[in-house]
């Protein structure tokens, strides 16, 4: 009689009991079921580049997860890592020259502006979506290149937004709890600046905190880039009424948002100089070490962005996804180092460890416990299903993506709170830029 | 006669041989210079984007980017910085050789700790100047705050022309030691017989100055200018590091929109249509920086 081997057993108790409860209660053992049809080459080496986290248990885990990959495969894996803007251009060398790192952990649609001169990824992206309960739609949006009918890049998830406030000093101005509508986000912002707190919010270059809330407001008041067409949309009512509602919120910042890059609004936070803010989980758990406020971590609460009047979800994250170059020597040791760290083994302690900070695309980490462990990662769970891509409602691909790259939306937001600029003029010189952008 | 005596015979003309020698030292410029100007040249022209080789357009680039405000933006603060950090650092420059060409106490030292600005990693002086100039805990703030000059922080990055502002106040302290060092070495090559001779006939410091100092520092003055010149309207990473050509694309000079748009956004051929465009001013002043060391 043939016993069955070690994955045939699983295989068949899988069947048994049923692979969902399993992949819940058994994480390690769905991962040993997950079965890869990715054989890395003999003598493989890879080499990935990736963004360094706000959260340093993002990088130390992610370098322990390799690290098991390198001792169960032999594949060396060599990680180098860059800040968030910087990850941008380099791929886009990389792609142009036709050499650099193997793998690369970009943003939004950076793939899009390249995608012939990446590897197909949907036997790859299919795969893992299968074993992982599928992806929220802006992951396939990211992902998924419409033009060249594949799937051009392997969703990872999103650094998630959220407003971040202090609780006490919510409540001297008269919120127990956080309101629930921008009326209330605006009155709050009074109130804190009115007690010697004061809202922050950038309006410089910022690649994640910039483009997060003025998307927010924009797509919260029912404005828009683009038609699904790609033809240009901005300049409508509803733009002209998030312009009207961020400059009077601008009143109640803290000076100099308009000059803040991406740490700007951590530092003044963890200096308890900011009653208000939007940023990924980063300031709440980094609150935990901070010795010189010790307060911070037990004040501070983060929440989902309340809806606007376009009553929909219109959160605006940063997505990250991989992808690997054609000039690769070794694309199926590179696919099979992404299905194992997107497998249950590694992604589990991967999120649970940095405490959500990265949001997974695929819909079936959302049950991890941590996500529930406590009130201010919850949010963070819920950042991918409410979430709107750049360019919304055009098309994503190039032209959302240099629109994003070049700060259109930004800019106009910072014309009219800043340069006083006028809500007409300031929408008419976006509705320029993105004509001769779409255009290209 | 043998070939190889025939070619020895033609080796002996001056005039050959001159062309062997310089033969390696013109393929190397040849490559490492003229191939990426004339590379740049082209793809200016064309409508090439990352990963497509793209089509001859002509000058639809150029008219494309004349059409754009943010360029037209990038290229008037690109000649006012460069033209108000020249004026700086060649004054303050200036003003440093004639202290450092004075024997105290320390000159040495002076001399040395002078270089410090000049010899850092530009992006470390950037980030360290991005600290001074934070909104929130810039030193600068808190020391005028302290000396009761003002009563809040200033917002040196927030606002369009504070922030164009501080980045020239922050490329004159970059370079004034280039500045301050070529002059020295020029202070310290004029003979005291001249300055004997002033007194002798009742000159005044500022008289002497006029008359003997300024006039022989002439040539140096226009070698560093030009020189100067040419690295500050080409400066990026301290632009990048500190603004990234923000607020509102008013601190965009031509290399951070040209980078913005070629390689962050992936058009090429806009992108070095951009970066080919200040090259009228550097060709300029590389025929100014010839003609000078000709003329020395």
């Amino acid at each position: 009689m043939k016993h069955p081997d070690r994955r045939e057993f699983l295989h068949s108790t899988a069947a048994g009991i049923g692979a969902a409860a399993l992949a819940g209660a058994f994480p390690a053992i769905a991962s040993a079921a997950d079965a890869s049809p990715f054989k890395p080459e003999k003598g493989a080496e890879l080499n990935l580049l990736r963004w360094k986290g706000f959260v340093k248990r993002d990088d130390e885990i992610w370098a322990e997860n390799t690290a098991k990959f390198e001792k169960a495969t032999g594949v060396k894996v060599k990680i180098d890592a860059l800040s968030w803007p910087d990850v941008t251009p380099k791929a886009a060398l990389a792609a142009q020259v036709g050499s650099g790192p193997d793998i690369i952990m970009g943003w939004n649609d950076d793939p899009f502006v390249y995608p012939d001169k990446l590897v197909d990824m949907t036997d790859l992206a299919e795969h893992i979506g299968k074993a992982h309960g599928g992806y929220f739609d802006t992951a396939r949006t990211y992902c998924y290149d419409p033009e060249v009918k594949r799937w051009v890049s392997q969703p990872i998830g999103v650094t998630g937004n959220a407003l971040v406030y202090r609780k006490s000093w919510a409540k001297e101005a008269g919120f127990a709890e956080f309101p629930k509508d921008f009326d209330g986000v605006l009155k709050l912002a009074r109130g804190l600046k009115k007690n010697g707190h004061p809202c922050g919010f950038s309006l410089g270059h910022a690649v994640g905190d910039a483009n997060g809330w003025t998307h927010w407001l924009l797509w919260g008041f029912g404005g828009k880039q683009a038609n699904p067409d790609n033809s240009i949309a901005i300049n409508s009512a509803e733009t002209a009424h998030a312009l009207e509602y961020a400059k009077q919120l601008h009143e109640t910042m803290i000076a100099g948002v308009a000059g803040w890059l991406d740490p700007n609004n951590n530092q003044a936070f963890a200096a308890g100089q900011l009653g208000l803010t939007m940023n990924g989980i980063s300031i709440w758990a980094s609150a935990k070490d901070n010795k010189e406020h010790p307060e911070l971590y037990a004040d501070t609460a983060n929440v989902v962005p309340p809806i606007g009047p376009s009553k929909q979800h219109t959160i605006f994250n940063n997505f990250t996804s991989a992808f690997i170059f054609k000039y690769s020597k070794y694309p199926n040791a590179a696919k099979e180092y992404l299905r194992f760290m997107l497998d249950t083994a590694q992604a589990d302690p991967w999120v649970t460890g940095m405490v959500g900070y990265v949001t997974p695309a695929l819909k079936g980490y959302a049950d991890l416990p941590v996500w529930t462990s406590n009130p201010n990662i919850t949010p963070y769970r819920d950042a991918m299903a409410g979430a709107k891509f750049d360019g919304f409602n055009g098309k994503p691909g190039k032209a959302a993506a240099q629109a994003l790259d070049e700060f259109v939306i930004v800019d106009m937001f910072a014309d009219h709170c800043v340069n006083n600029v006028s809500v007409k003029d300031a929408i008419a010189k976006a509705e320029k830029r993105l004509t001769t952008i779409y255009k290209r | 006669m043998t070939g190889r005596a025939q070619i020895l015979s033609r080796l002996d003309s001056p005039r050959v041989l001159g062309y062997v020698l310089i033969a390696p030292a013109a393929v190397l410029l040849l490559g490492l210079l003229a191939y990426p100007l004339v590379l740049g040249v082209w793809l200016s022209m064309t409508s090439a984007s990352l990963g497509n080789a793209g089509e001859f357009v002509g000058l639809k680039n150029y008219a494309t980017i004349l059409d754009d405000p943010i360029f037209r933006g990038a290229a008037g603060f690109s000649v006012l910085y460069t033209v108000c950090a020249e004026i700086g650092k060649l004054t303050l420059g200036l003003a440093l050789a004639l202290i450092l060409n004075q024997r105290f106490r320390g000159y040495r030292a002076a001399r040395s700790l002078m270089l410090l600005p000049w010899v850092a990693p530009t992006v470390l002086s950037a980030l360290a100047w991005l600290w001074l100039l934070d909104p929130q805990f810039s030193a600068l703030s808190w020391l005028l705050i302290k000396l009761h000059l003002i009563d809040t922080n200033l917002d040196f990055l927030g606002h369009a022309w504070s922030a164009r502002f501080s980045l020239i106040v922050v490329n004159i302290w970059r370079g004034l030691p280039y500045f301050a060092i070529g002059y020295l070495a020029g202070l310290q090559g004029i003979s005291k017989d001249l300055y004997e001779a002033a007194a002798i006939d009742g000159a005044t410091g500022w008289q002497a100055f006029r008359r003997i100092t300024w006039p022989l520092l002439a040539p140096i003055t226009t070698i560093l200018v030009a020189f100067s010149s040419i690295f500050t309207l080409t400066d990026f990473q301290l632009i990048w590091t500190m603004t990234r050509g923000g607020p509102t694309d008013s601190t965009q000079v031509f290399t951070t929109l040209a980078y913005q748009r070629a390689i962050t956004s992936g058009q090429l051929g806009e992108g070095a249509a951009i970066a080919i465009a200040p090259i009228v001013f550097m060709i300029v002043l590389a025929v100014i920086v010839v003609r000078s060391v000709r003329e020395r």
